[in-house]
């Protein structure tokens, strides 16, 4: 009964958000190439899906945004360790690291498929330097408001440094670095079809401009909108579910 | 301070009752002198000692038994041993059948016991215990004040007990030093002559208001300047 009743508005909302892309259709008399109904779009999906144009397009902006997300976040760890730790790092680095984040990685993914070319490399640079900023903040605040009478009873019992890391300062800010995460997660999705669109062979991105482009096939395109949304959605969710399992019973 | 003896420090703010305990715990480290037990210095913190603060400073991602087991995980014991004896001190202090529970789930007095037992969890010989029930109500302090005798005797440690509570630090104590503020130094060493077991029905008795009554008095003479001028109608 709970469960019903925390599903139900969410299956609400989607029938509701669906009804209202129909109504505007029908009710617009728009042609399929500028805004195809809800059905087009679902048995197009269902369609790229069967036929096996989706799958290798998926898998490629998928490993993307996974090894990108891996490699941004744990640099992002060590460095917003440092960040909270050293006033000399956070002196040298945060210059940069706001620099960093200031440019568009819209502007920087041209420059960054010349030097890496259009396979993998670049993706993953794309989607970790995206992850790289809300995961090392994140990690920053998070480690730097660790509660000093926690440090000090590390200290009493003879920790290491590496003990009071690992089994304190890291625990005890888990929940501030798991909401960076959070934010880096949908990031990385949004890196990797930048990086496609800048150049690239496969990849959701690459499928959009070609249904757009030389397929001109726009329920196509939804579909693979469609796709990317679902990815961002599910990884989101897989990082909320860690969060509920580390600190949910806090 | 003689062995398996309980010594209460009682001062005004600012007489550096903390710091004393943080150098005999080996958090600080003296300018000048050396901290001893049993003869071998203390230098830096020191398995030998249990150390419970002002709150209970309990890992709030880990329940009971891990909290209490996190001395014994640190200095490398195996999972094993240190679960029986996580399990044994959390009965010594009467928090058997809570060792799943996270910190959140209990109430003041009993995140003060699991502290308490963290700090006896690697049997130290030197109990030191940093205003440890000053958050707590009257009741739960005076039940807690009990239980700390009541661990003494079971565990044979000296404990050393700072507190600002003259009733507290008479009833519980052997010997009550008294410090003075700015700088500090001890003004007055006060032996408490009352039979063990004491229990709370005594605790109005004659010689615990004759000991209570001295101390105040040595805590007046200490009274500095630092009293805030009287206001002018």
């Amino acid at each position: 009964m709970k469960r019903l009743q925390a599903v139900l508005p969410i299956a609400a909302a989607a029938v509701l958000f669906v009804v209202v892309w129909k109504l505007i259709v029908v009710v617009g008399n728009y042609p399929v190439f500028i805004l195809p109904a809800p059905e087009v779009v679902a048995s197009r999906f269902v369609r790229a899906w069967a036929d096996g144009i989706m799958t290798p397009h998926t898998i490629t902006t998928l490993s993307e945004v996974l090894i990108g997300f891996g490699v941004g976040a744990a640099l992002a760890l060590v460095v917003g360790y440092l960040l909270a730790r050293s006033r000399l790092a956070e002196r040298l680095l945060s210059p940069y690291l706001v620099a960093a984040q200031a440019t568009p990685i819209l502007a920087l993914a041209p420059l960054i498929a010349l030097w890496f070319g259009t396979g993998l490399t670049g993706k993953v640079l794309i989607c970790a330097l995206i992850v790289f900023f809300p995961v090392a903040v994140s990690t920053m605040v998070g480690i730097r408001s660790v509660d000093r009478g926690l440090l000090e009873l590390g200290r009493s019992l003879r920790a290491t440094r590496w003990q009071i890391m690992a089994k304190l300062e890291i625990s005890a800010a888990l929940p501030q670095i798991l909401g960076g995460m959070r934010v880096g997660v949908t990031l990385a999705v949004i890196g990797a079809i930048v990086g496609e669109w800048a150049g690239a062979d496969s990849g959701l991105g690459v499928l959009i401009n070609l249904a757009r482009g030389s397929l001109f096939d726009i329920p196509l395109m939804f579909a693979t909108l469609l796709t990317i949304a679902l990815i961002g959605v599910s990884l989101y969710l897989v990082v909320v579910l860690i969060e509920r399992r580390l600190v949910g019973a806090r | 301070m003689p062995a398996r003896s309980i010594v209460a420090i009682v001062g005004p703010n600012g007489s550096g009752k903390s710091t004393l305990l943080r150098l005999i715990g080996g958090l600080l480290t003296p300018d000048a002198g050396e901290i001893r037990i049993d003869g071998r210095p203390v230098e830096g913190a020191d398995a030998r000692i249990g150390f419970c603060f002002q709150e209970p400073r309990l890992l709030p991602w880990r329940d009971v038994l891990d909290n209490v087991a996190f001395p014994l995980e640190l200095a490398g014991v195996p999972r094993p041993e240190r679960v029986a004896r996580a399990r044994e001190s959390i009965a010594l202090v009467g928090l058997g059948g809570f060792e799943r529970a996270r910190p959140h789930q209990l109430s003041g007095g009993m995140r003060q016991r699991a502290a308490v037992a963290r700090a006896l969890v690697r049997g130290p010989s030197v109990l030191l215990l940093d205003e440890p029930f000053s958050a707590l109500d009257a009741l739960t302090r005076e039940r807690l004040d009990l239980e700390l005798q009541r661990l003494w005797q079971e565990t044979g440690t000296t404990i050393v007990l700072v507190t600002h509570d003259i009733a507290e630090a008479t009833f519980v104590a052997d010997k009550v030093v008294v410090l003075s503020p700015r700088p500090g130094h001890v003004v007055a060493e006060v032996p408490v002559d009352v039979p063990r077991p004491r229990d709370i029905s005594m605790s109005t008795a004659a010689a615990f208001s004759e000991v209570a009554e001295a101390v105040r008095a040595h805590l007046a003479a200490t009274d500095d300047a630092d009293a805030p001028p009287r206001a002018v109608a």
